[in-house]
């Protein structure tokens, strides 16, 4: 389990009523940035039971305290840095709409606070993150982040994660 | 005192449910020619409660419908009517009458006013037959058609307002104005110097009357007109007042209790007083040297006054929104040994422990302590469940900490080795008590099908005997509730197509009275329920016959099984006349669905001429499941010990080619498919020399495949966990569990698999 320690809270100073929390984590050298409020814990990477016949990017499920938890390695989905498992892999457990999903990060870096000005629209480019799940592009002085729609992207029939019906 | 009453509806409506539940099934025991004077006696009990509570809390139309059934029923119980037939059956529509008013009150359903009116006329018409033979007597009360003036007996309890010296001839003059009415039969003149009255006329004049003569002499609170029920005082209603031992109490009685003179009857002097509120001055306490509570939930502890049977005799029940409990009877004789040093101790934790709980769920403190009865509380199924998960994760818990333990040098740490085996002992008990929690007896189901039958019977003109056997058999209450409705149909088709009519039986030289056989018992980790029927059996030729008709490929050729497994495809109906009850051609296939959804199945036996028998295997419980782990190459699987034959280390012998292929495995004379677990998973890493993993024969909806696995790991019972909650439905898989190390293992889907096996194999051959 990985300690709250590692994210240091909020680094700007210019924190307004409309800035929006984003936890930022890094895949491979890109960082991403989701809405904080979807994310339930951060914990280490642990043991899967793999899921016959899944996507590879789904790792399998683990056993998050009695709940039956996938677990979705975003760096196989995203084919950025390099897939490996070591004591310092990172597990991000969201909860989005109820649905308990946990994503593999190479680190989580820290949360940062961004104004809805500082989110500029992406322009449409080939990338394997299809454009539609990414919310814009953040500036904070030389750091682009990516804002994903974090929500929007598990619950994709792409990620294969719910049953076509529940969607 | 602003109480809100909706608080107690809940408990109102648990309670009238109850008692309607169980009147139904006296009603449906009772035997008409000689009735048995307890059950009718319970009758009318279970009656008269609903009345009361409903009275309370304002249901009038339930009041009313029960107020006259009660009445009949009343005078059933005296022996001055017979129960009849007739009376039987109305009081069995009357009883659904006032389901649909509960419901109705409950939000649930719409209240069928005109059926609540039929059938009060229809008692009351029962009432009135009654009357011409007997002493007359029904409708008494205020809410009841009155039918003219007519003889009751009353029972009149009431305190003289003046005091002792003059009050003797008061009640003299007063005695002279009663005799006006009616006969005073007995008396019981105020001792010297008290001011108690107790009654008992016959007279045909209305309450109110005798009221407004009473009103000027004696204390308006204090005055009870009840219709004597032979001197069995039931006190029903909330709050039975107090009343106080010396004069120089005045009782203040309001909020709750003072308006319901008529509902709230017989409170003797001696009545144990344990009702939410009562209020006693507080002057009065330092008389009456006994721990009083002036207010809140607190039952004020009885006079010491030695207890007397005479009126109210001591079985006296008390209804309402708590039943009448021994404890509090108990608490009776405490008062005189009470002394004032006691009374500061006894004041709060004494009362409040024994009636708090009252407040809160009645049921612990009414059936507990009652002689003979089990105790149940009710709790809400989440709760249990929440238990049952907690303590999985405790049994989880324990394992990984005994799995901890295991490196560690037994002998330095004995203590530490010796709790955990302490631990492990106490969470399995833990576990399979909270298990038991949710485990019903099926007789919860079964006892609604007397009814189904008897209604069912005499529409269809049937004589039909109901046998149930293996009621005790306790299942999971979540497939207790999901198996009423396709058991019922089964119970209906029976009935309908099943069975004969007794012209017809009777030519076949079979008794009349047919029987339908309900059974349950426990059969290797599954419930088998059984409806059995000795009736004319399946009729092979004809079930052919409408499948030719309906287009379906079928031939002469198949076996008894298959045939009979035609009936429970969609629309299929045999039967020549579509009836109210069946013959629509609905049903066996959703009978058949809703088994199998719940993991059971369902078979067929028939023979002709002889009767029909449908059994039912269900899975005890929908949340815990024996199952087998296997390992195939790094993984672990459970598969449910429910689909597994046996297992055994193949020979190569044993395996047989199609085209090349070797996919049949010979065992015991059977040429069963094969399924290769790691290539229908893909899974890297597992044993493929045939020699040297396992063959387990599976049996699934009558089909049996080998599947190949790596190794038995052991048996275990495990928790099903939903694999769908947070992710999605995967072929092959039912759903997860949690193992003793706290990793994830899945659960076979073993008739997908077998299923499989069949596909798969014309493919390879």
């Amino acid at each position: 389990m990985l300690q709250a320690a590692q994210i240091a809270t909020t680094t700007e100073s210019e924190e307004s009523a409309f800035a929006q929390e984003l936890l930022t984590f890094t895949l491979g050298a890109e960082e991403y940035a989701i809405d904080i409020l979807k994310v339930q814990e951060i914990r280490g990477y642990d043991a899967v039971t793999t899921i016959a016949n899944a996507p590879s990017f789904i790792k399998g499920v683990i056993n998050l305290r009695g709940t039956i938890v996938p677990i979705v390695d975003l760096r196989i989905k995203f084919k950025v840095g390099v897939v490996e498992y070591t004591p310092f892999t990172v597990v991000i457990i969201l909860n989005i709409r109820g649905r308990v999903v946990g994503m593999v990060v190479d680190a989580v870096s820290d949360v940062i606070a961004l104004k809805p000005e500082q989110i500029r629209p992406a322009p449409d480019f080939a990338s394997s993150v299809d454009t539609a799940y990414i919310m814009g592009l953040g500036a904070l002085g030389e750091r682009m982040l990516i804002v994903v729609d974090i929500e929007r992207l598990m619950l994709s029939s792409e990620m294969a994660l719910v049953d076509e019906v529940a969607q | 005192m602003a109480i809100d009453m909706s608080q107690f509806y809940q408990v109102f409506f648990e309670e009238a449910a109850e008692h309607l539940a169980s009147m139904e099934a006296l009603l449906l025991a009772i035997d008409p020619a000689s009735p048995d004077p307890e059950e009718v006696n319970a009758l009318f009990r279970a009656a008269h409660s609903i009345k009361g509570s409903s009275g309370t809390f304002g249901f009038q139309d339930m009041m009313e419908v029960t107020h006259i059934l009660e009445t009949m029923l009343d005078r059933v119980r005296k022996g001055e009517a017979a129960l009849t037939d007739d009376m039987v059956d109305a009081s069995l529509v009357a009883g659904d009458i006032l389901k649909n008013l509960l419901a109705a009150h409950r939000g649930e359903e719409d209240a069928d006013r005109a059926a609540a009116e039929a059938i009060c006329h229809r008692l009351d018409a029962l009432c009135r037959a009654l009357e011409d033979g007997g002493p007359g007597q029904p409708g008494e009360t205020v809410n009841a058609p009155v039918t003219g003036p007519v003889l009751r007996s009353l029972d009149l309890r009431f305190r003289l307002a003046c005091e002792p010296p003059d009050n003797s001839a008061v009640f003299e003059h007063l005695l002279a104005e009663l005799k006006q009415f009616g006969d005073v039969d007995s008396v019981s003149a105020p001792a010297p110097g008290g001011r108690e009255c107790h009654l008992r006329m016959h007279t045909g004049a209305c309450v109110e009357d005798l009221r407004s003569i009473l009103d000027f002499v004696v204390d308006a609170d204090s005055l009870r007109i009840e219709p004597d029920a032979d001197g069995e005082g039931d006190a029903y209603g909330f709050f039975e007042e107090l009343t106080p031992l010396d004069d120089s109490a005045t009782e203040s009685a309001y909020g709750f209790f003072a308006p319901l003179p008529e509902q709230t009857p017989a409170s003797d002097p001696q009545a144990q007083a344990y009702g939410f509120f009562n209020e006693l001055e507080v002057a009065d306490l330092l008389n009456r040297q006994q721990a009083v509570e002036p207010y809140g939930f607190f039952a004020e502890l009885p006079p010491p006054e030695p207890v007397s049977s005479g009126e109210s005799s001591q079985d006296e029940a008390a209804y309402g929104l708590f039943d009448f409990s021994p404890s509090l009877a108990g608490a009776e004789t405490l008062p005189p040994a009470l002394e004032p040093a006691e009374v500061v101790a006894a004041q709060s934790p004494a009362p409040s422990v024994t009636l708090a709980p009252a407040v809160m769920s009645r049921k612990p403190v009414a059936r507990s302590t009652a002689a003979g009865e089990t105790g149940s509380i009710r709790v809400s199924v989440e709760k249990v469940d929440q238990m049952i998960n907690l303590v999985g994760e405790l049994v989880i818990t324990q394992a990984m900490l005994t799995q901890a333990a295991s490196t560690v040098d037994p002998v330095i740490f004995e203590r530490l080795i010796n709790g955990l085996a302490q631990l492990e002992r106490n969470t399995r008990d833990l576990q399979e008590s909270v298990m038991s929690i949710r485990m019903m007896p099926i007789s919860v189901v079964f006892s609604r099908f007397p009814r189904v039958v008897r209604d069912l019977s005499q529409k269809l003109g049937k004589q039909v005997e109901l046998k149930t056997i293996g009621e005790t058999t306790e299942m999971d209450k979540s497939l207790v509730e999901r198996i009423t409705d396709p058991l019922t149909h089964l119970v209906r088709n029976s009935l309908d197509h099943g069975l004969e009519t007794p012209e017809k039986r009777r030519a076949a030289g079979k008794s009349e009275t047919g029987t339908i056989t309900l059974s349950a018992y426990h059969q290797s980790g599954n419930i088998v329920i059984e409806v059995g029927d000795d009736g004319a059996g399946l009729n092979r030729a004809r079930i052919l016959s409408k499948a030719r008709e309906r287009g379906m490929a079928v031939s002469d050729a198949m076996t008894d099984q298959e045939v009979w497994q035609l009936i429970m495809e969609p629309g299929f109906s045999t039967a020549d006349q579509v009836t109210e009850v069946s013959g629509r051609g609905v049903g066996m296939d959703v009978v058949k669905k809703n088994i199998s959804a719940m993991g059971g199945r369902i078979e067929l036996d028939s023979m002709s001429g002889v009767g029909t028998r449908i059994t039912v295997r269900l899975p005890l419980t929908l949340a815990i499941l024996d199952g087998m782990s296997v390992g195939v190459g790094p993984e672990t699987y459970i598969i449910p010990l429910g689909y597994v034959m046996e297992s055994m280390q193949p020979e190569r012998s044993m395996l047989k080619s199609v085209s090349g292929v070797e996919r049949l495995i010979q065992v015991r004379g059977e040429y069963l498919p094969v399924i290769c677990l790691h290539e229908v998973f893909r899974i890297q890493g597992a044993i493929t020399d045939w020699s040297k993993g396992i063959m387990m024969v599976l049996e699934a909806d009558g089909q049996s495949a080998a599947l190949f696995i790596d190794q038995l790991v052991g048996q275990h019972q495990v928790v099903i966990k939903s694999l769908e909650a947070n992710y999605r439905r995967v072929p092959g898989i039912t759903g997860a569990t949690i193992m003793g190390d706290g990793r994830v293992a899945l659960i076979l889907d073993v008739p997908m698999l077998v299923n499989m096996a069949r596909r798969v194999v014309p493919a390879a051959a």
